[in-house]
């Protein structure tokens, strides 16, 4: 749909180009004043990029940072690494992340198709509910989820914790990103899934299929599009989450990577260089996923901006 | 539960006789016991963690909020206490409830100029340049980082007092834009006695924090725009207007849903702060309801549980306002 109008636009551009085709004084300017604000956005990550391959107090310090380089070095890379126990983190961080989307995603369009694809007493309110519900600050809830989660209790074998509840293990925190994300993903599902002809679902009635042939075979397949958008957008919100891994896990080296970069930025405060490459580092994945899925992130973005 | 049927009155395209219609409704679309377990399950399991794990805390804190207790007692030794956190917060803790205000509204007001640049870039990209696709990759690259990074990024290259580069606009002698909490401005409120004002280290914060926001809003206002009929636009400039008034009185108003969106997205993302500050170890100066809400839950003071719910609530309540009246903008017009 939205392709559509993007076509028609530029095939409009292209006519009124062809047919007087000179180059304004204003294109010009909007032009440097873009390019502009463009250098003015990669300096801080550009530079960061360039310093972290240097030594921060012989060369950095002493040069600054646009200088050229006395050694270019893998140093503050392998320092980061291991200070910082990001193999560890980085595996805390894909045990939370990984099942955390795979099961928001299911149980956010399980809601979206039985509240919009067919009509029960409360079936909005529930929408609102989660709607609300997304919008909230997370400082509000955490006093009294550490009391829930003390409370459940929880086999030893299956956490790390061997305290017998939840309170403290990494389910603990997959648990909460669900039901929080849920509310988000439901609320784009929504929106989509009522974009779906109602034929579709009734024919496959008509046909015989139940509610769950409905739902894996017909509608699920035709959501699609919207699933990779938001699987994509949510890998980076759960992969950035920093306050659930700083609250719910104790120790540093518990802790997903974002939350646990916190410790090395304690340690070396003034290594500024060994912070860049550790940043650097945090920020790859999910700069990489951006960069291959740009199109899936946007449109993520909006589709829950643009109804329906 | 009550599952009735599908939501089936569209396509009246040929009517056909009542009796029959009616038959066919009752044959292909009432559900079995089966059908409406698994609705039951669909809805019912996600609906059960959200409202256990995010609602029932939610209230808690609320409750919690009236009451005295420390955390390590056991729940049987909850006192209610009426409002008297309340009165101590507001009172007794001012020097921690209203410095933490105030750089909220800061936020919320700083947020809201940065998403009039993003639409303002965004209207500059939507003119279909050369090389669109990449001012927009560039501008909003930052927002697939997290804050906590954005904030080591900035730490690591911008705010240091030796090498720096903020320092290299900033006027006076360098300073480490991380740790000096010395005020730009500050002024004097009647009912406190201590001034209000903006830090140095916050100030820089917010630039920061500007980097990966008006990236995000840029790109919402994009979709939004290209969503805009074109023949809005050409009719206007056939009829005279200028660009400004072009989008003053044509764009901006068809514009309006994306706008309620970006609203709340810049009031909650500007009333929930907290990453960027709390990876930064928060320095003075730089204190937010977010900040302050947690540390007084869990820090030295965590076992005050009644105060740290009070400063929750009244963030909570900030929030709620543009909550609700999001909400309902948006599920208005859809049962319309």
């Amino acid at each position: 749909m939205s392709t559509a109008t993007a076509d028609s636009v530029s095939d409009q551009e292209l006519v009124r180009r062809s047919d007087g085709r000179r180059i304004r004084p204003a294109r010009i300017l909007l032009h440097t004043f873009l390019i502009t604000v463009a250098i003015a956005w990669l300096i801080p990550i550009g530079t960061a990029i360039y310093n972290s391959f240097r030594f921060y107090e012989s060369d950095t310090q002493v040069n600054g940072p646009f200088s050229a380089p006395d050694t270019l070095t893998l140093q503050n890379y392998r320092d980061a690494w291991n200070v910082g126990e990001m193999g560890k983190t980085f595996g805390n961080t894909a045990f939370i992340v990984i099942p955390a989307l795979f099961i928001t995603l299911f149980l956010s369009a399980a809601v979206a198709f039985a509240c919009t694809r067919f009509s029960w007493k409360f079936n909005i309110a529930f929408l609102v509910l989660f709607t609300a519900g997304n919008l909230m600050p997370q400082q509000v809830l955490f006093q009294p989820l550490f009391q829930i989660y003390k409370r459940v209790p929880w086999p030893d074998i299956l956490s790390d914790t061997n305290t017998g509840n939840l309170l403290g293990t990494k389910i603990a925190v997959i648990l909460i990103h669900i039901a929080f994300q849920v509310g988000f993903c439901t609320f784009v599902l929504a929106n989509y899934m009522k974009t779906i002809p109602k034929e579709l679902g009734e024919a496959a009635a008509v046909d015989g299929a139940g509610v769950l042939r409905q739902f894996f075979q017909v509608i699920l397949p035709l959501t699609r599009p919207a699933l990779a958008a938001l699987a994509t957008l949510e890998f980076t919100w759960l992969y950035n989450d920093f306050f659930w891994g700083a609250v719910l896990l104790n120790q540093g080296d518990e802790r997903p990577i974002t939350s646990s970069i916190a410790v090395l930025n304690g340690q070396y405060a003034t290594d500024f260089n060994l912070i860049a490459a550790a940043s650097i580092m945090i920020a790859l994945p999910t700069l990489v996923v951006y960069l291959i899925l740009q199109k899936q992130f946007i449109s993520g973005l909006t589709l829950g901006a643009n109804k329906g | 539960m009550t599952v009735t049927d599908h939501i089936d009155d569209t396509t009246p395209a040929v009517d056909p006789p009542a009796r029959g219609r009616r038959r066919r409704r009752r044959r292909y679309t009432t559900l079995s016991k089966g059908d409406r377990f698994w609705l039951g399950v669909m809805v019912g399991v996600p609906a059960f963690l959200h409202l256990i794990l995010v609602w029932v805390p939610a209230l808690a804190t609320t409750a919690l909020s009236f009451t005295e207790w420390d955390n390590l007692a056991p729940l049987t030794d909850i006192r209610a206490v009426g409002f008297q956190n309340y009165w101590f917060i507001f009172t007794v803790f001012d020097t921690n409830l209203f410095p933490a205000l105030f750089n909220n509204f800061i936020l919320v007001f700083w947020l809201f100029f940065c998403s009039a640049i993003g639409m303002l870039l965004a209207y500059l990209l939507d003119k279909n340049l050369r090389g669109g696709r990449v001012y927009q990759s560039i501008y909003y690259f930052p927002v697939v980082l997290s804050l906590a990074v954005v904030g080591f990024i900035w730490k690591s290259t911008m705010f240091s007092r030796d090498r720096g580069l903020l320092n290299v606009i900033w006027p006076g002698e360098p300073i480490d834009f991380v740790g000096d909490g010395t005020k730009i401005f500050q002024f004097d409120i009647p009912f406190l006695d201590f001034p209000l004002g903006l830090s140095r280290n916050f100030a820089a914060l917010l630039i920061a924090m500007a980097w990966r926001h008006i990236g995000y809003i840029m790109v919402m206002y994009l979709a939004g725009l290209k969503g805009v009929d074109p023949a809005l636009r050409e009719a206007a400039s056939i009829d005279g207007c200028n660009e400004w008034q072009s989008f003053r009185n044509v764009v901006f108003p068809a514009l309006k849903p994306i706008n309620v969106v970006v609203a709340v997205i810049t009031v909650i993302e500007a009333l929930r702060a907290y990453d960027i500050i709390a990876a930064l170890n928060e320095p003075r100066g730089t204190e937010v309801m977010g900040t302050l809400v947690t540390k007084s839950l869990l820090g030295e003071g965590g076992g005050r549980v009644g105060i740290g719910s009070a400063y929750g609530v009244v963030l909570l309540l900030l929030c709620l306002g543009f909550i609700i009246w999001y909400v309902y903008n948006h599920y208005r017009e859809t049962e319309q």
